[in-house]
């Protein structure tokens, strides 16, 4: 074991793919030379040489769409967009294109590509790099959207995902760089489409997603020292395909369901969470099922205001605690 | 380099350059593309295609000429206007008909139809409805063949319109810093959609003037004659291949119908489309072959047989059943199904 901060368990686990497949390729903006701007690339250049670990211009369509054609042809490239608000400039690419040349080929078209990105609140960067967008990868067929919470998941997912024979949107949380824990040693393989049950607990159940999982986690200690209420915590880490099985099972085990999102509020993945459950396991529910969410709003700059929008752990013991609907 | 319309070494109309069976292929070539989709358009009009498509009646060249050019493993990344494309590089008639018709046997089951045909098998990586989409997608299937040193090149196909959406910049930005083995030809056609390109552009050629912000010649090309088109097509082809980088190629050609099948195209001027007719490249090159001493009766051979082609694949089209509604949910994943599920 080896205690990583979670942006150097992102380039140990680019590292270990690279190290393991030639056709593994990396580019974006400043991976290279410097590194990456949260520094999660850093010694790639050094060690797999220019020709696969390529610095690209300011061209997010050129970035998406070189790695669409090279996943196509034979490479698994994985493509960093520097921050995920930059879908915006080359959703085409991902929505249009790569998320549905397999489809509309018939399956002649095989896309075994991973396009990272840093998601999410923490750096007080605004609306414009630092909102939560995995609910839009999610929301289009033929993307699988992964988001993992711990180092050890970063990389153990993040080769699952380089491995896995379709595109994948790969979520890291930029709140979430600096924080470390434990990897195991050696080659990390993990599965998409698991969550995991970090906390058992028999009064209710929270679903969270990455910078939100240590929330809920906190959450879930507060409660059950000052209120004796017991919290299941689940972390789903990656949406699509989704583990609905661990979800139903975990619902009905508490029979309360809440979901704590970074989406704002309509059509956040909770959203959908939620239509499941109602659907699949509405007899197992004794409540109303409680989705704490962004407000539906761009996110906000000031320290103050960011930290007043985005569920945190205040909010989700206090939502807790409030009597059932 | 001049921005007049080129014609490379050892041209000539007679020029010997091209041998004789290379000129038969081109004429075959032409004339699989001009029946067939003479052929798709009988078919609109019985109602027996859906949905839209756009025909490039008066365009063939171009395809003809490149696909000529290209080996058998290149890649070829077209538009929606990607029926002539697609079939150049091999395609099955039946298939491309079978895909309008949205049948079983076609090229992609029903579930792209015309405007995304893709034939993997035979280099044509797919048909792109989302103008300009396409241009990095063939530069990064140029980064791969570089990757992987099978020197294989990318040539990618797009209309006058796309040269004014950023994809294109960003592709060719990428492509010269990359030096990718990737061609560029624009396939000018005077209306971008409905509207003609010079009254929407800030140049007068939209790729050729914008070649030297990429540090490219700008190369002008007529893309009725199929011979220049394959004469040039050889050339950047093998300065491609060679690791010489990318080009631009600007060729001027026309299409004698609308946009798409719900175009009338009664905003083209009197007379434009009369003038255009004379340099059909079909007929013209028939021409040029009789001039050059090929046999009528070889010429007609080769008419009747590519029409028999066309007329049988029509037939196995329509005999094909529907495609069951069993494949909607297939192929999203490579495990062939689309759970979101795991």
């Amino acid at each position: 074991m080896a205690e990583l901060t979670y942006r150097e368990a992102v380039a140990a686990g680019i590292a270990q793919e690279m190290a393991r497949d030639d056709r593994v390729v990396l580019l974006g903006e400043d991976v290279g030379g410097s590194g990456g701007v949260f520094k999660a690339t850093v010694g790639l250049l050094d060690r797999f040489g220019p020709k696969r670990v390529r610095d690209t211009p300011i061209s997010e369509q050129a970035i998406v769409g070189a790695a669409m054609g090279a996943a196509m042809t034979g490479l698994r490239p994985i493509a960093e967009l520097m921050f995920s608000d930059f879908f915006g400039v080359c959703w085409d690419m991902i929505a249009n294109e790569i998320a549905k040349a397999r489809y509309m080929s018939a399956g002649q078209m095989a896309l075994p590509l991973v396009i990272r990105t840093a998601n999410g609140s923490g750096a007080r960067f605004g609306a414009q790099h630092s909102q939560s967008v995995e609910n839009w990868a999610m929301a289009v067929p033929g993307l699988k959207v992964v988001a993992p919470s711990t180092p050890a998941d970063v990389k153990g997912l993040l080769a699952a995902a380089v491995r896995d024979p379709d595109p994948v949107i790969f979520f890291e949380h930029k709140g979430l760089y600096a924080t470390k824990g434990e990897v195991p040693d050696g080659e990390l393989v993990d599965r998409l489409g698991t969550a995991r049950v970090l906390r058992q607990g028999t009064d209710v159940t929270l679903v969270a997603l990455a910078a939100m999982v240590p929330r809920a986690l906190r959450a879930a200690e507060r409660l059950a020292s000052e209120d004796g209420i017991s919290a299941t915590v689940v972390d789903l880490r990656s949406l699509v395909p989704l583990d609905v099985k661990t979800l139903l099972a975990e619902t009905a085990r508490t029979g309360r369901l809440y979901t704590v999102e970074e989406n704002p509020r309509l059509c956040g993945w909770g959203a959908e969470i939620a239509s499941i459950v109602a659907e699949e396991a509405f007899y197992d529910l004794d409540g109303p099922i409680v989705r704490i969410t962004t407000p539906h709003v761009p996110l906000p700059a000031a320290d103050a205001l960011e930290d007043a929008t985005v569920p945190s752990v205040e909010r989700i013991v206090e939502t807790v605690r409030r009597p059932a609907g | 380099m001049t921005r007049k319309e080129r014609t490379p070494r050892g041209a000539g109309e007679g020029g010997s350059d091209i041998p004789r069976e290379v000129r038969l292929a081109l004429f075959r070539s032409l004339l699989e593309l001009r029946l067939l989709e003479k052929r798709a358009y009988d078919l609109f009009l019985q109602n027996l295609v859906k949905g839209t498509s756009h025909l490039s009646l008066g365009q063939e060249a171009v395809a003809a000429g490149f696909a000529q050019a290209m080996r058998p493993d290149d890649y070829t990344f077209c538009t929606y206007r990607g029926h002539a494309h697609t079939l150049a590089r091999g395609a099955s008639m039946a298939g491309v008909l079978g895909e309008l018709l949205g049948r079983s046997c076609g090229l992609m089951g029903g579930k792209g139809g015309s405007m995304h045909l893709t034939s993997v098998a035979h280099g044509a990586m797919g048909s792109y409805a989302i103008v300009g989409a396409h241009l990095p997608i063939a530069a990064g299937a140029a980064w791969s063949a570089v990757h992987r040193g099978t020197d294989q090149v990318s040539v990618c196909f797009f209309g006058d319109g796309a040269t004014n959406i950023g994809a294109f910049h960003e592709a060719l930005n990428l492509a010269v810093v990359w030096k990718l083995p990737v061609v560029f030809v624009c396939e000018n056609n005077l209306y971008m959609e409905y509207t003609p390109i010079r009254s929407v552009t800030a140049v007068e050629h939209p790729a050729a003037d914008r070649a030297s912000a990429y540090g490219l010649p700008p190369v002008i090309l007529d893309g009725n004659d199929v011979d220049a088109v394959f004469r040039l097509a050889r050339e950047v082809i093998a300065r491609a291949r060679g690791g010489g980088g990318p080009s631009l190629v600007e060729a001027k050609t026309y299409r004698h119908g609308g946009h798409s099948r719900a175009d009338p195209a009664t905003y083209r001027p009197a007379g434009e489309l009369e003038e255009w007719l004379e340099r059909d490249p079909v007929t013209t090159y028939r021409q040029r072959l009789a001039g050059l001493g090929f046999a009528e009766a070889a010429l007609r051979e080769l008419e009747a047989s590519v029409q028999r082609a066309v007329d049988e694949a029509t037939e196995t089209a329509k005999a094909s059943p529907p495609s069951p509604a069993a494949v909607v949910e297939r192929d999203v994943w490579a495990d062939g199904g689309s759970s979101w599920r795991s």
